[in-house]
């Protein structure tokens, strides 16, 4: 490493050179780096659920069972979900660029408490260690749901292993959110008010809040489970003098708010993707602030829509149903003002960009799909069906994903210090949205056909659709190995990144090196002007 | 069939009444959801070509965003969620709320078939046979853990919980053979938990019900199991006497009053303890893991069999005919 041909940066030296060895990465508590420890992981998870999922839609190929046993396949499937969900889409947008931007975007040289964020990192991956093992040993067949009594008494299947990884994994969660709460409260620069805050550090903070209040019922509610499956303590099973449905109520009171954990981090990303390729001050600045902190509430109080047709009072599902539609005002004035934001914009489609109006338009193919299943009477056909897998499918891969992806590549020249290659990317991009829709569109076909979730094998005449949603499946995941190789291209050979490549607004842009110091800023920067300031010209270096 | 198979399907028959009305709704959404997604996507498309970035240092124009388009956007969806959340409830009421005059038939789910019980006697294994024009109301239980009954041509579906009764109405319009699936996971072998509802003409029921193997009527069988579990000992005795006791109101020895449904005499006969009836003593063990599901609704149906409410029953009037002391 003595003479380094593409590295000629001045002292002091950037976060990625400050110090070397794997004990300055594993132990340390700069926020970049735990943001880089979070990437490597959540990628290496993100890969192994997208095995799972392959398996899956490979096995549907055929109505009948033939690559997979049903009890394979049922394995396949909850750890698919199970992976996907606590190890992939909850620390994703958070973890990864939450954890790299936050203190940037406030003006902050770390997090609040450095060393909790780290403790966060490891707790994570002594939770994916065990899930690992999980899996190793023979996995879970409960449904990443665990719906009881079966994962109580009835699966003959690591449960209480898997219940483990996901109750260590909360505490991760649980010490990221109270992180971020509390940097956002105390470690604004100067002159950084609330309502100059960028809307990517709202949407964090609105998730933190979701995940420091629901994060503790779903650890409450998987020991219980523990408790009754190892001990035989009456808490769930009817045998037994306990009540199924209490379960689902506890379950879903932490995971439909946690849906948003999923969603909102996205819906941040896009906002600043948005402005910065439409170099233009956001639509509605206070609406899109305030709407995130509307789901995050009304969150809350939707659970009982996941009840409709389980054995729940008529009336508390018909109050559940109009609290639904509550929620999905605020959703529908974020689709609006991003859409409003490209009026008069000067927009250029750049791979982020492309990503960032994919998430829209997937998005609101989410959102309105929402409207079906949040019908009761809809709800009746369509719940526990295709439908609702493409449903969710559209607001987490089509989504979260998608805003992720869109994150990585807008924020990679901050990150790595390279640009990461153009061409490729839009090629990537072009074919995770071609292989998405084909992956998930059919699937809404084939729910209101009929055809249930959780099938390993089917009616024959649904076969038509599961072949073109394989086909599509096969597309998405080329579409999503493909970056992982350019991105570590351009680590060593892509082009070095200027301080602010897209001439965007933000601290992160205007204030930091690509990739930036170890205290992020020279000085603690003063802030003078609103979040999205492009009318009065940014600065570049 | 064949020909069926390789067609391309792209709507489910709708067979019930339940399926017209959801159907209704959902092709509703389909186009007030299909235009605004529409609005939305091609708003998209034009903005970013109409505003593409035409030199490099271009910045976009400085737009006030006035409250009165935030406003706009956010109560025209509220007033569409409105109406969609109030067509929505309609229908789920119509199709959950118990209805009187309806045929009963009794469903038990357990890993991994559905069992029928037609209160005639008529028993079936994964096929439910109904006469078209008829309204019929299932009552669900499981025997292990939770599934739920789905009809798609029914558009219809509802979970069979363990330890409790759910119901479903539906009203089957067209005569043919329909799918039923397992809607919630089960194990392992969930997805052939599956089966057949056969829709008939009157005229070919009445032949189906003529010409089926059937066994004594389903409240003959709960009559049976009422002697053999030694039932009739004590119940006209030292316990309540169960004549008309059927959605009769019971007084509780807690004071409170309860209907005696199909519920409730679940209970009291699993966990006599739970609601005792105002007057007499708890003496009743109980039969759980003695009486299963299947028995369990053959013993309702011969309670519901038990006519008109004899004089006097309501607990607090009556008295043990003997002293009894708690065994």
């Amino acid at each position: 490493m003595s003479t380094h041909p593409h590295l000629h940066r001045d002292d002091p030296k950037d976060y990625l050179h400050c110090e070397y060895g794997i004990r300055s990465w594993l132990f340390t508590t700069d926020h970049k780096r735990i943001a880089i420890l979070y990437l490597v992981s959540i990628t290496l998870m993100f890969f192994v659920g997208g095995a799972f999922a392959t398996l899956v839609r490979l096995e549907l190929i055929t109505p009948q069972s033939d690559l997979l046993q049903p009890e394979t396949y049922n394995r396949m499937f909850t750890m698919h979900g199970i992976v996907m969900v606590w190890f992939f889409l909850i620390p994703s947008i958070p973890a990864v660029l939450g954890n790299f931007l936050i203190p940037m975007m406030v003006g902050a040289r770390d997090l609040a408490f450095p060393r909790i964020n780290l403790l966060s990192w490891w707790l994570f991956t002594a939770s994916g260690v065990f899930v690992l093992i999980t899996i190793f040993i023979g996995g879970v067949d409960t449904g990443w749901t665990f719906y009881t009594p079966f994962s109580t008494f009835y699966s003959n299947s690591y449960a209480v292993a898997a219940a483990l990884a996901i109750f260590i994994n909360g505490f991760s969660t649980i010490l990221t959110g109270l992180n971020f709460i509390v940097t956002v409260h105390t470690m604004r620069a100067p002159g950084m008010t609330w309502l100059r805050l960028p809307l990517f550090v709202w949407s964090n903070y609105a998730t933190a809040v979701i995940m420091v209040l629901a994060t503790p019922v779903l650890a409450i509610t998987l020991l219980l489970v523990g408790i009754e499956r190892v001990f035989r303590v009456g808490i769930f099973d009817p045998a037994l003098g306990g009540d199924p449905i209490l379960f689902q109520h506890l379950f879903w009171f932490y995971s439909h708010p946690a849906v948003y954990i999923m969603i909102l981090p996205g819906m941040g990303v896009v906002s600043e993707l948005v402005t910065a390729f439409s170099r233009k001050r956001i639509f509605g600045y206070h609406f899109v602030a305030f709407a995130s902190m509307a789901i995050a509430l009304f969150g809350f109080l939707v659970w009982g829509h996941h009840l409709f047709v389980s054995g729940q009072s008529l009336y508390a599902g018909l109050v559940f149903s109009l609290l639904s539609y509550l929620v999905a005002v605020p959703s529908a004035i974020k689709v609006f003002n991003w859409t409003a934001t490209l009026y008069k914009g000067s927009v250029l489609l750049a791979t982020p960009m492309l990503y960032a109006l994919a998430f829209i338009g997937l998005f609101t193919m989410g959102g309105l799909t929402g409207l079906f299943v949040a019908a009761l009477g809809v709800d009746v056909h369509v719940h526990d069906t295709y439908f609702v897998v493409a449903h969710f499918h559209y607001i987490m891969v089509g989504g979260m994903v998608t805003a992720y992806m869109g994150g990585l590549h807008f924020w990679w020249p901050k990150i790595s210090g390279r640009m990461y290659p153009e061409g490729w990317a839009k090629i990537a991009a072009g074919l995770i949205f071609f292989g998405f829709n084909l992956t998930f569109f059919p699937q809404f076909l084939l729910g209101y056909l009929g055809m249930p979730r959780r099938y390993a094998t089917y009616p024959p005449e649904f076969q038509v659709w599961n072949v073109l949603s394989t086909a599509g499946a096969s597309i998405l995941a080329v579409g999503y190995v493909v970056p992982l190789f350019y991105l570590f291209w351009s680590m060593r050979y892509g082009k070095i990144a200027p301080r602010n490549p897209w001439r965007a607004s933000g601290l992160e842009w205007e204030e930091a090196d690509s990739p930036p110091i170890k205290h992020n800023f020279e000085e603690v920067p003063t802030v003078t002007k609103e979040a999205y300031h492009y009318h009065e010209g940014v600065r570049l270096g | 069939m064949a020909g069926a198979a390789l067609a391309v399907p792209f709507w489910p028959p709708p067979a019930a009444q339940s399926a017209t009305a959801v159907d209704h709704l959902f092709i509703f959404l389909l186009a007030i959801c299909g235009t605004v997604a529409a609005g939305i996507f091609i708003t998209i498309l034009y903005f970013a070509a109409r505003y593409r970035r035409r030199a490099d240092d271009e910045i976009g124009s400085l737009r006030p965003s006035p409250l009165w388009v935030e406003l706009t956007w956010t109560a025209i969806p509220a007033a569409i969620f409105l109406f969609i959340f109030g067509w929505g409830a309609r229908v789920y009421f119509s199709i959950y709320s118990p209805q009187v005059g309806a045929l009963q038939i009794y469903v038990v789910g357990k890993q991994w078939m559905w069992e029928v019980q037609h209160p005639n006697g008529q028993r079936e294994i994964n096929q439910l046979h109904l006469p078209v024009n008829r309204q019929v109301q299932l009552v669900l239980t499981s025997q292990d853990v939770i599934h739920s009954f789905f009809v798609p041509a029914f558009r219809v579906k509802r979970d069979a919980v363990p330890g409790m009764y759910t119901t479903v109405q539906f009203h089957p319009t067209k005569a043919g053979e329909y799918h039923l699936f397992c809607a919630e996971y089960c194990g392992t072998e969930h997805s052939r938990m599956i089966g057949t509802v056969t829709v008939m003409e009157p005229r070919d029921y009445e032949r189906w019900l003529a010409g089926t193997p059937r066994g004594e009527p389903l409240a003959a069988t709960g009559e049976r199991l009422f002697t053999k579990y030694g039932c009739v000992n004590c119940h006209g005795n030292i316990a309540p006497a169960l004549d008309g006791v059927y959605m009769k109101g019971i007084g509780l020895a807690d004071g409170r009053v309860v209907t005696a449904d199909d519920q409730y005499l679940r209970e009291s006969i699993l966990d006599p303890g739970a609601k005792i009836v105002g007057g007499f003593p708890n003496i009743m063990p109980s039969f759980r893991g003695v009486v299963n599901e299947v028995e369990l609704q053959a013993l309702i149906e011969y309670l519901k069999s038990l006519g008109a409410p004899a004089a006097g029953y309501a607990g607090e009037e009556r008295r043990p005919r003997r002293p009894v002391t708690r065994p």
